[in-house]
């Protein structure tokens, strides 16, 4: 899902969006506040549950959201106006990022702390003699609703056509009428609500923490780069097939290592196949 | 009503302005905590009196002042701002003339070296001598080899630190320090080691390179970033042969037998200040001199325009890869020193905090202007080390790498070519800014 959200403002600006990861946090830590403030002593349970999933997953896209277009507003714009070099994006990029991260650190502490749970994670089913608990159900579930609500959003709606105008051609996109700094400033705030969501989903698994965006923001990015950067269904595929891999190659390697075998899937990709499994184009394929 | 209050120029300033001092206030405040995570507010709202951040007195009083200030500044700048830059420009000529003279240049190099020179005893401090040593002469050193990189090539490197840490492992390697055996099983002295780690670096950065330099701008960064992860994730978890998180064994001082000269570091800082400033000068020389050369011409030609560089005869890759095996000798170097000077090294001090603390230094000098960086550095580090030393209320030392996010941010927005440019670099941005080549290109940046 992260890897979706980077695809997306990849697909738009050519750039990678190296604050995705803060955006990811930032998302977490919205979640881990609400469902301290909602969740009492007593564990929740049946209809309450979805209901405070659902809410984590709003706020925490809503804080995702507004994240992502303050870094568009500060980072982006300001030197878009100007036409400044790549280079430039690149770096306001990692400086939005390191600021980000650190003033969270300052603020909550730099200690990881675990999320009030909304349910006790218990295992649902078994498949294939693995156990399925509760916890991958829910991110399953919120995955698919999330990422064929926008599939829909970018294949029908008149915001989809305009980011793939955008995306195909900014110039053209122009002359058409297309407002491509609204166009921007809206795919960033739709890709800021799926990191800011996924980050709530991770945090509940794992707990939140400052630096929580970066490994799996890394790993996002190779997911997304696996299935083809701008390019939504390869995204989710490339998603997929990562985790998969991943999960594999526990038997192999140490579970110290894994973070090593996703980077060689990335760096191998970008040689071999730079284009990724369903190729590049956002403006095509979506 | 709230749409035309939006749109007004004067309150949109006015916000803006109040969100930045807000933003620093927040910034300056004590730390919080997931308790409390308010507090950095609850200094200026919400108690009657703070003793945090930049005045004692009650927060919200003097943010809301400088929130004024800063407004008032703003509008007086947005008014009168360029008779101000036309005359400070026409006041700065007459000395700028001065200073671009040869002898002028000379002298002012040969003044700062003599400084640099007597400055242990000038500032008789111990804090200050390891602060100059550890801080500031050892980043001034990996600022200028990543210069080479991101600065003269283009080419942004987000790994950076890797190669100063397998300088270090090298080091430690050479002298018998790590549970892997020292090759041949010798017992080198330190100074054996500054050219193996130096060739073994550069070979490590041909390793990095040859492959992954063929890819867009983007790409190469995160992946970059992967590497610098991967080698601490290395050194964290081979036991066998770096000690994992545990570090290494002592590693010795390096001995110096030159004819009549005789001398043996040890834990002190100075001498190690001096070592460092004796290869400092070597390479700054070094590097001005391939600034200068074909190689630094190419690297300009590259970094300006990949394909024309290639059609005439330019071979990018090449040039790319040297600019990555030179760049990553400094680091090696510095490796070096760190491990003889510290005694031992932990994995933990490679993190990808230093690799963008040391891009901060670049960029804020300066991109590709060799002085540039090194005064950036400078001024960087001693802010650090001074932080350091006597702290504010409420600061934190992990707290730099937020203040080094917002320069980075600030610099690009307001000066992206740094505080001293080079000056091509200055011209290039500036063209690109005129909306020289594709306007996709320079919205989107299709190259790098």
């Amino acid at each position: 899902m992260i890897a979706v959200g980077y695809t997306l403002v990849y697909g738009v600006l050519r750039l990678i969006n190296f604050a995705h990861s803060e955006i990811f946090m930032s998302g977490g830590f919205a979640g881990y506040f609400v469902m301290k403030a909602l969740i009492g002593s007593s564990v929740p349970n049946g209809a309450s549950t979805v209901f405070l999933i659902v809410i984590g997953i709003v706020v925490g896209g809503t804080t995702g959201a507004l994240v992502a277009t303050l870094v568009e507003r500060v980072a982006y714009r300001t030197l878009r106006r100007r036409h400044a070099p790549a280079l430039a994006y690149l770096i306001s990029a990692i400086g939005a990022s390191y600021f980000l991260f650190n003033l969270a650190g300052k603020e909550f502490g730099r200690y990881s702390i675990s999320m009030p749970q909304p349910y006790i994670n218990h295992p649902v089913f078994h498949i294939f003699g693995a156990v399925v608990q509760l916890y991958y159900v829910v991110i399953f579930i919120s995955g698919v609703v999330m990422l064929t609500a926008l599939d829909r959003v970018v294949a029908k709606t008149k915001l989809g056509r305009s980011i793939r105008a955008v995306a195909q051609d900014a110039e053209t996109a122009s002359l058409m009428g297309v407002n491509i700094d609204r166009t921007i400033a809206l795919t960033f705030i739709v890709g800021g609500a799926l990191g800011g969501a996924a980050g709530f989903l991770f945090g509940l698994g794992t707990g939140v923490v400052y630096t929580m965006g970066f490994v799996p923001a890394l790993k996002a990015f190779t997911a997304a780069v696996l299935g083809g950067i701008g390019n939504l269904r390869g995204a989710m595929i490339g998603g997929l097939l990562l985790g998969i891999v991943e999960s594999l190659s526990v038997v192999f390697v140490q579970a110290a290592y894994i973070d090593v075998v996703a980077f060689g899937i990335l760096v191998a990709v970008l040689l071999f196949r730079p284009t990724g499994i369903l190729g590049e184009r956002l403006g095509r394929a979506a | 009503m709230i749409q035309s209050l939006y749109r007004n120029p004067h309150v949109r300033r006015f916000a803006i302005s109040f969100l930045v001092v807000e933003l620093v206030a927040l910034m300056t405040g004590p730390p919080g905590s997931t308790e409390a995570p308010t507090s950095g507010f609850q200094g200026s709202y919400f108690e009657d009196s703070s003793f945090y951040g930049l005045f004692r007195t009650q927060r919200w009083i003097v943010f809301f002042t400088l929130a004024v200030v800063l407004f008032v500044l703003w509008s007086s700048w947005l008014a009168k701002g360029v008779a101000v830059r036309a005359t400070t420009s026409k006041l700065l000529a007459v000395p700028r003339s001065i200073t671009q003279r040869k002898p002028v240049r000379w002298g002012f190099m040969a003044a700062a070296l003599a400084v640099a020179l007597l400055l242990p005893r000038i500032v008789n401090d111990a804090f200050w001598h390891s602060a100059m040593t550890e801080q500031i002469g050892v980043f001034v050193l990996l600022a200028t080899g990543l210069n080479v990189v991101v600065g003269f090539a283009g080419l942004l490197d987000l790994g950076y630190v890797a190669f100063y840490a397998i300088g270090a492992y090298t080091t430690a390697w050479m002298t018998g320090s790590l549970p892997m055996p020292a090759p041949f099983h010798g017992h080198y002295d330190p100074f054996v080691a500054i050219p193996v780690a130096i060739l073994i670096v550069m070979i490590a950065g041909i390793l990095l390179g040859a492959p992954t330099l063929r890819l867009r701008g983007d790409y190469l960064a995160i992946v970059t970033l992967g590497f610098g992860e991967i080698v601490t994730i290395f050194a964290n978890n081979l036991y066998g042969i770096t000690g994992g998180s545990q570090g290494s064994g002592p590693i010795p001082h390096p001995v110096l037998h030159l004819g009549p000269l005789h001398y043996v570091w040890s834990l002190k800082p100075v001498p190690y200040y001096y070592l460092l400033l004796v290869f400092l000068v070597i390479f700054l020389i070094a590097f001005t001199l391939l600034e200068h050369s074909r190689i630094g011409r190419a690297w300009t030609a590259i970094r300006e325009d990949e394909v024309a560089a290639e059609s005439v005869g330019i071979n990018p890759l090449k040039y790319k890869v040297m600019a990555f095996a030179i760049g990553a000798s400094t680091a090696g170097f510095a490796g070096v020193v760190t491990a003889s000077q510290s005694n031992s090294i932990f994995p933990s001090s490679f993190t990808l905090q230093s690799s963008i603390n040391i891009l901060v230094l670049v960029i804020f000098g300066g991109m590709g202007s060799i002085f540039g960086v090194v005064v950036g550095a400078i001024i960087i580090q001693v802010a650090y080390s001074y932080l350091l030393h006597t702290p504010p209320q409420g600061y934190q030392p992990a707290d730099l790498y937020m203040y080094l996010g917002a320069l980075l941010i600030v610099m690009m927005i307001f000066r992206p070519v740094g505080l001293i440019p080079s000056k091509r670099r200055k011209r290039e941005i500036k063209l690109s800014e005129a909306g020289e080549g594709h306007m996709d290109e320079v919205l989107t940046g299709d190259t790098l």
